[in-house]
């Protein structure tokens, strides 16, 4: 089992944005320390750029760890235009998005291009037993689109076996530590060591 | 005419029978009790409750309202926004309704609902005076903050909304940090009565040069409340920390725990007003800068005494004391099938009907022509 480099690592690398914490090209977890909101949000967006039809991103933290700010990333980076809310009391929410707003929407195969973000949030739930009510299993390989879930462990026992996990920290002073793997590694996830020299080479 | 509307688009499974804009019977099937016993909202219980309650909640409307079902002129129901297994319920058993009593069947935005939940009185008394247009609404609940501006009946300008998150669930997220109870708006109202609003500075999200400067935002007070509490959490026993936990399993996010002198009742009312200003400033800035005669509150959070009072200071403020700020009773602010009916009645009046070929629209937008 991959562990995450010592904290101790993490401080020592904390300056420069975002900072990649360990630059291991074959190290599982893309471990970074995000240093404000609006860094959170160009790490989503570069994750929303990369995703596929039939993805399913996980965001997982506690309550001000920055899961909805790195929501409006990835929104923005698969081209949803519209203001992406805390999808807390709708349970679910659907985001259309742009073709122009998505790599994949010139020159990629059309079927691939995500036309939806589906937009879920777990916290009203208290067990995996309530999921049916709102069709849970419908929304994670979505056909048209792009699944995104926050608190997903109230649906641990629910969850198909490949996603990518985004686990988020706060560190103090505005700073979270965002930990990003492909669960099972590589996999459709692949692109996430192209991401990880993209950051180091931005750093 | 006499309309009976049904509102199942989130957790209430609600009926209503208005006569006009008189109320004859308001029926809301709530599980609140049900759902504080699990610290939460439960949909699945919820959504269940609404095919086994929504029959027995419309019998019970038409019959404290003294009709049998060929009594009804029209059916409404609530369309969206919402859940769409929800608000399936709902929309299928006025189709059906309505069909079988040969009556029109009048689709309702949930939106335009609460606004118009300002037009009722409660049974038995005198609705309150006709709100004056123009006018703006500030909808505050635990899955909306929008303001809107209306130039009239069914003319609706959205001229603000939150970025993140709504207001009702500012306060529940708000009181978990806390560790107070559920529903979070009345446990932080309550806690913010004992306390020191100037306490702590918490911050408030102005967002200038955004849109028209009517958007709001509860993510950063949210974080800087949790970065305040925290100073008071009681230490946390070590734990044996995986660096990473096992894919597909997560660590355990604990509840808070606090000192014994924490300030809970001077940071629940620092984070009450954090919340409350930026709502009232914002919706008195609006009602003066659209030359509005009523200013509305609607939504489950127009029932925190603090946002009813900080809204009045500022319109007088603002626009003087000419402008009255107005709230429905508190039967009416959170979800209802009364407000559903209100909306149905002056959409009738403009002569809108609803197709049998409607479907439910669970991102349905308040039509912007105003």
């Amino acid at each position: 089992m991959p562990t995450l480099p010592r904290r101790r690592g993490i401080e020592a690398a904390n300056r420069g944005w975002p900072t990649v914490v360990d630059a291991r090209p074959a190290w599982p977890v893309l471990d970074l320390v995000s240093n404000s909101a609006a860094q959170t949000r160009e790490i989503g967006a570069r994750l929303g750029r990369r995703l596929r039809t039939g993805d399913l991103v996980l965001l997982h933290g506690d309550l001000g760890a920055g899961k909805t700010t790195l929501a409006q990333g990835i929104a923005r980076g698969l081209g949803v235009a519209d203001a992406v809310q805390s999808p807390t009391f709708t349970l679910v929410s659907e985001h259309p998005t742009v073709a122009d707003g998505h790599p994949s929407g010139d020159g990629g195969a059309d079927g691939d291009r995500p036309a939806h973000l589906y937009h879920l949030d777990l916290y009203r739930l208290s067990g995996d037993g309530e999921l049916d009510s709102f069709g849970f299993d419908d929304y994670l390989a979505p056909a048209d689109g792009v699944a995104l879930v926050e608190w997903p462990e109230r649906a641990a026992s629910r969850l198909p076996p490949a996603y990518l996990l985004v686990r988020l920290e706060p560190l103090g002073d505005g700073k979270r530590r965002l930990a990003i793997e492909a669960v099972p590694p590589g996999g459709r996830y692949a692109w996430l060591g192209e991401l990880r020299r993209e950051l180091s080479g931005a750093g | 005419m006499k309309i009976l509307a049904l509102e199942t688009s989130c957790d209430e499974t609600a009926a209503a029978v208005l006569d006009g804009v008189r109320v004859r019977s308001n029926v809301v099937a709530s599980q609140i009790a049900l759902h504080r016993a699990h610290g939460g909202v439960v949909p699945e219980l919820a959504a269940r409750g609404h095919v086994t309650a929504v029959v027995p909640v419309v019998e019970t409307a038409l019959a404290e309202a003294g009709l049998d079902r060929g009594g009804i002129d029209a059916v409404a129901v609530t369309e969206g926004p919402g859940l769409a297994g929800s608000l399936l319920v709902g929309v299928n058993v006025a189709k059906a309704l309505a069909y079988a009593l040969d009556r029109p069947l009048i689709g309702v935005n949930h939106l335009a609902g609460h606004v118009y939940a300002n037009w009722l009185g409660l049974p038995g008394e005198e609705p309150p005076p006709v709100p004056a247009f123009p006018l703006v609404c500030l909808l505050v609940s635990g899955g909306h903050t929008e303001l809107l501006l209306m130039a009239d009946h069914g003319r609706y300008r959205l001229l603000g909304q939150t970025l993140d998150d709504a207001a009702g669930e500012a306060f529940d997220k708000g009181a978990r940090l806390l560790g107070l109870g559920y529903p979070g708006g009345p446990a932080i109202e309550r806690a913010a009565a004992a306390g020191n609003p100037r306490r702590f500075d918490l911050p408030r999200a102005w967002l200038p040069g955004q849109g028209a400067g009517f958007d709001f935002s509860f993510s950063g007070l949210k974080t800087a409340l949790l970065r305040l509490a925290e100073r008071y959490r009681s230490p946390e026993p070590p734990r044996p920390r995986p660096a990473s936990p096992p894919p597909g399993r997560f660590a355990e996010h604990r509840p808070p725990a606090f000192t014994p002198h924490a300030p809970i009742a001077d940071l629940a009312a620092a984070f009450q007003e954090a919340v409350v200003e930026p709502l009232a400033v914002k919706t008195a800035r609006a009602a003066r800068a659209h030359g509005v005669r009523t200013v509305l509150l609607a939504g489950g959070v127009a029932a925190n005494a603090a946002l009813r009072e900080r809204l009045r200071d500022e319109v007088i403020d603002h626009c003087g004391g000419e402008v009255p700020v107005r709230y429905p009773p508190l039967a009416y602010c959170t979800d209802n099938a009364a407000m559903i009916a209100a909306a149905a009645h002056f959409a009738s009046d403009r002569g809108e009907e609803t197709g049998w070929e409607t479907d439910v629209h669970p991102r349905m937008p308040l039509v912007a022509d105003g």
